[in-house]
């Protein structure tokens, strides 16, 4: 019956086997940005040997935590089909919160780090809203919200650096577990991206998480099937806003305090999101493949630097790498569509005689 | 021209297809098909869906290239890469979804990217001229070449679609389920369009799932299955019933089931009085459980939004409506699902499915989205579900997108089943799916009625609801214009739907 699905039968067992599950999810975006990554690591390998001593590895996966962790949080609002442009501006305004409310005063770290949640929740909500309910597209929202929040620190600052938190404060963002076999130290933020990253990855099994990328994919049949899809995707910019917050903790400890810090992370996020074939309108893209895309986004530029390539092309690189994931991304998504009836359009391959599949049974179901 | 005695037909064919064949991935969907096609003969190429039509209907089109076989055209050779060739050589072809641009007018539709010209202009009133003109050829006097596309009703849209396709100076017209979007009196519209083109001597391969629109308009059938031509005919020397298992490859003991036993009308379960928004008005009505009933009207008389407003997607603003004895006014779908009323929507891709979404994906999203607590539950129910479907796919984790019609209206199908519903909304719930997946689809109506639950299922294909409804309910201009009892005939409903014989509204 169903000829063109390819070795199909009426469904009995649940799924096809390990391996070959794996095999066909590396053929996918977000499965081949693992390969990638591993590409790369082999790259910067090859152009300096020491960085894959345990240490040098380990503080380079502390560097790349916050980075990781905004993608992350980017991944929830794109792959619900929306855009997060405040995300950097939330970076900054958390570092400065902490830098001016903490100062050098122990007792008040946590306080004002509950604070920076809710702050962060609320940058999120309000993103949220207005995107959902106004149904002003997030784009710009988010694009407003960046400027205002940028403009406050401004205000606040005066645009230098001010306020240096308590030592113990920066401790999250700077220290570690010392002491480890083998590593010497194990970075906190290390520590935070890996229960992030575990949150993510349990969130986005659960039913919120898969209901979220069904709204990204076709939001009217989400709502058709119930879901509360300005909801949904109000708590997806709230997740943004809060990695965003997170992200800002460990910033204060490593790259303290300046209206600068969080500068363009918004686009350093999507950036790694769309690397990690996150496809931009949503419905497609698992979110390790974003965090994944972090790292390799950070083996390139380490592999630039190790090659000579000034830092200051960073932004061309970015720029340059979101085009072209986007482009491929469009272009095997093309291709993919013309396999819904079904694939391979190759015009030079040579005609070759059908022959069945096996498992293709002939004469009917 | 030579004439074959025998047939009293023209002998040489225009269209000549032999030996074609066509692999995905050494998937074969088509293998050795032939089929030929005589100068303003109709031809319908009927098949269940992944049966190789479309493919067939794209590799003429130029869309897909074959792998093997010929294609001769006035008996030379054609080789189309892409769909201006075929075009030019005289075969246009009416794809299931428009290609037309809803903001511009049906002359610039027709002659998008070949205006005629004065100078570097476009000739407006050559080209507003040219489309009255081609609309005169085929009949139609309702259309103005200066009216939006947009404005248009889809039937009109679709008569735009196929003059544009006449305005290649085709020689062969392919047309993919032209009537999927029409309902009765348009269809006629179209019957008469076709009329005009065999008289012109265009011929016309002919796509339909509709059995009655084969032996109405086609002058031979041509039966595809598994990729292959299972049966090519005159098509008086098929019947229904021949047709069906040529297609199916076994014989439908009954077309639509009979009811299951035991199944009884039993206490009101929904009922609507006075109910109404900006598109419905005054309608009232009574579905018991274990009862199905058909809800019959033209496109745009107020069936869809009449299942709209009870499960709470357009809800309604006046009068009443209770569900199991108590009031019920739900504002969001989501009210509904909680009360167990669940809509299988006309539109299965845009509306039903997340199409880039997986199997188990699309059937647990309704009990995700409303029911949390209960996706364990679900997904352990979810095999069990999908085989006494028959859901045909590699597994639980393919895309919907990549499953064929029918399969994927069984996926609809699953969510839905997954919530228990009590109250199950179907409209249009057979479109575009195969002939078995259709008879599953009544075979598991007639399983949810005789297990209480009751159905309101709106069709624009008569034989349809009344071949499976225990009532009719005939709507007009958003009001329900009557009720038939089982057992009517096509005669009544069309009646009431048009508002024939001064039936009240």
């Amino acid at each position: 019956m169903s000829v063109a699905t390819g070795r199909s039968a009426v469904l009995e067992q649940n799924r096809s086997p390990r391996g070959e599950r794996v095999l066909r999810a590396l053929r996918t975006p977000s499965g081949a940005i693992f390969v990638l990554v591993a590409v790369l690591f082999v790259a910067v390998l090859a152009a300096n040997p020491s960085f894959g001593e345990p240490g040098s590895l380990i503080r380079f996966i502390g560097r790349t935590a916050p980075i990781a962790i905004a993608a992350i949080g980017q991944y929830f609002v794109i792959v619900s089909g929306e855009f997060d442009l405040s995300m950097g501006s939330v970076v900054t305004a958390q570092v400065i919160i902490a830098g001016n409310l903490i100062g050098q005063d122990e007792a008040r770290a946590l306080p004002v780090l509950a604070l920076m949640l809710v702050f962060g929740a609320f940058v999120g909500l309000v993103n949220g809203l207005v995107t959902t309910l106004l149904r002003v597209p997030s784009f710009i929202v988010t694009l407003g919200t960046m400027l205002a929040l940028l403009g406050l620190v401004l205000y606040w600052t005066g645009g230098a650096a001010t306020g240096n938190p308590a030592d113990s404060f920066r401790q999250i963002g700077r220290g570690g577990i010392r002491d480890v076999p083998v590593l010497e130290i194990i970075p906190y933020p290390v520590l935070i991206l890996a229960a992030v990253a575990a949150g993510a990855f349990w969130l986005m099994r659960r039913p919120y998480g898969r209901t979220l990328v069904a709204v990204g994919d076709n939001a009217q049949a989400a709502a058709l099937t119930g879901a509360p899809v300005w909801w949904i995707r109000t708590r997806a910019f709230m997740l943004s806003s809060l990695a965003a917050t997170v992200a800002g903790i460990i910033l204060v400890g490593y790259a303290g305090v300046h209206p600068s810090v969080g500068r363009g992370y918004e686009f350093t996020a999507i950036t790694a999101v769309v690397l990690g074939g996150v496809v931009l309108g949503g419905g497609r893209g698992w979110v390790l493949s974003a965090a994944a895309g972090a790292f390799a986004l950070e083996l390139l530029f380490t592999l630039l630097n190790f090659v000579g390539v000034q830092s200051t092309w960073r932004d061309s690189v970015q720029g340059a790498i979101i085009i072209l994931a986007v482009g491929a991304a469009a272009q095997n998504w093309q291709r993919r569509r013309r396999t819904a009836a079904s694939p391979t359009h190759d015009p030079n391959r040579p005609i070759e005689a059908p022959r069945p599949t096996p498992g293709t049974t002939e004469g009917g179901t | 021209m030579d004439i074959d005695v025998s047939t009293g037909r023209p002998s040489a064919p225009i269209l000549r297809v032999a030996g074609l064949s066509k692999s995905f991935f050494g998937v074969p969907v088509l293998q050795d098909a032939a089929l030929e096609l005589f100068p303003g003969e109709v031809h319908g190429l009927v098949g269940e869906n992944g049966a190789g039509k479309s493919t067939l209907m794209k590799i003429l089109a130029g869309v897909y290239e074959r792998d093997a076989g010929t294609i001769e055209i006035d008996g030379r050779p054609v080789s189309f890469t892409h769909p201006v060739q075929a075009r030019r050589a005289g075969l246009s072809t009416v794809f299931q979804e428009f290609n037309l641009l809803p903001e511009r007018s049906v002359a610039q539709n027709i002659f998008l990217g070949r205006e005629p010209r004065r100078g570097l202009l476009v000739n407006r009133r050559e080209m507003n001229d040219a489309t009255a003109e081609l609309l005169a050829e085929l009949g139609i006097t309702d259309i103005r070449p200066t009216a939006t596309l947009a404005s248009l009703s889809v039937a009109q849209q679709q008569i735009v679609e196929i003059a544009k396709a006449v305005s290649y100076d085709a020689r062969i017209i392919s047309m993919d389920e032209p009537t999927a979007a029409l309902a009765g009196a348009e269809v006629e519209l179209l019957y008469g369009i076709i009329d005009r083109l065999k008289e012109r001597g265009t011929s016309i391969l002919y796509v339909s799932h509709r059995l009655r629109e084969i032996f109405d308009l086609c002058d031979t059938v041509t039966v595809l299955k598994d990729g292959r031509v299972v049966a090519s005919a005159p098509a008086r020397e098929f019947d229904d019933a021949s047709l069906v298992r040529a297609m199916v490859g076994r014989p439908i003991s009954a077309y639509f089931p009979d009811p299951s036993p035991g199944t009884a009308a039993g206490i009101p379960l929904l009922e609507l009085s006075g109910c109404g928004n900006h598109q419905l008005d005054g309608v009232g009505l009574t579905l018991r459980a274990g009862e199905i009933v058909g809800v019959a009207g033209l496109q745009g008389s107020g069936r869809t939004e009449l299942v709209e407003a009870v499960f709470g997607a357009a809800p309604f603003t006046r009068g009443s409506m209770t569900l199991g004895g108590r009031a019920y006014n739900p504002g969001s779908p989501r009210d509904a699902i909680r009360h167990r009323v669940a809509l299988i929507t006309e539109d299965r891709k845009a509306q039903g499915l997340s199409l880039n979404q997986s199997i188990i994906d699309n059937a647990l999203s309704v009990v995700r989205s409303v029911h949390p607590g209960r996706t364990g539950a679900a997904r352990r129910d979810a095999p069990n579900v999908f085989s006494s479907l028959e859901v045909v796919a590699r597994d639980l984790d393919q895309e919907v997108q990549y499953l064929s019609g029918g399969n994927q209206q069984k996926v609809v199908l699953a969510k839905w089943l997954a919530i228990d519903p009590q109250v199950v909304l179907l409209d249009e719930p057979t479109r575009g799916i195969d002939v078995g997946a259709k008879v599953a689809v009544y075979t598991l109506m007639r399983r949810l009625a005789q297990e209480g639950k009751a159905i309101l299922m709106v069709s624009s294909e008569l034989p349809e609801v009344l071949g499976m409804s225990d009532r009719v309910l005939v709507m007009r201009d958003g009001r329900l214009a009557g009720e038939l009892p089982a057992g009517a005939t096509e005669e009544q409903v069309l009646q009431l739907a048009t508002g024939a014989r001064g039936v009240h509204s």
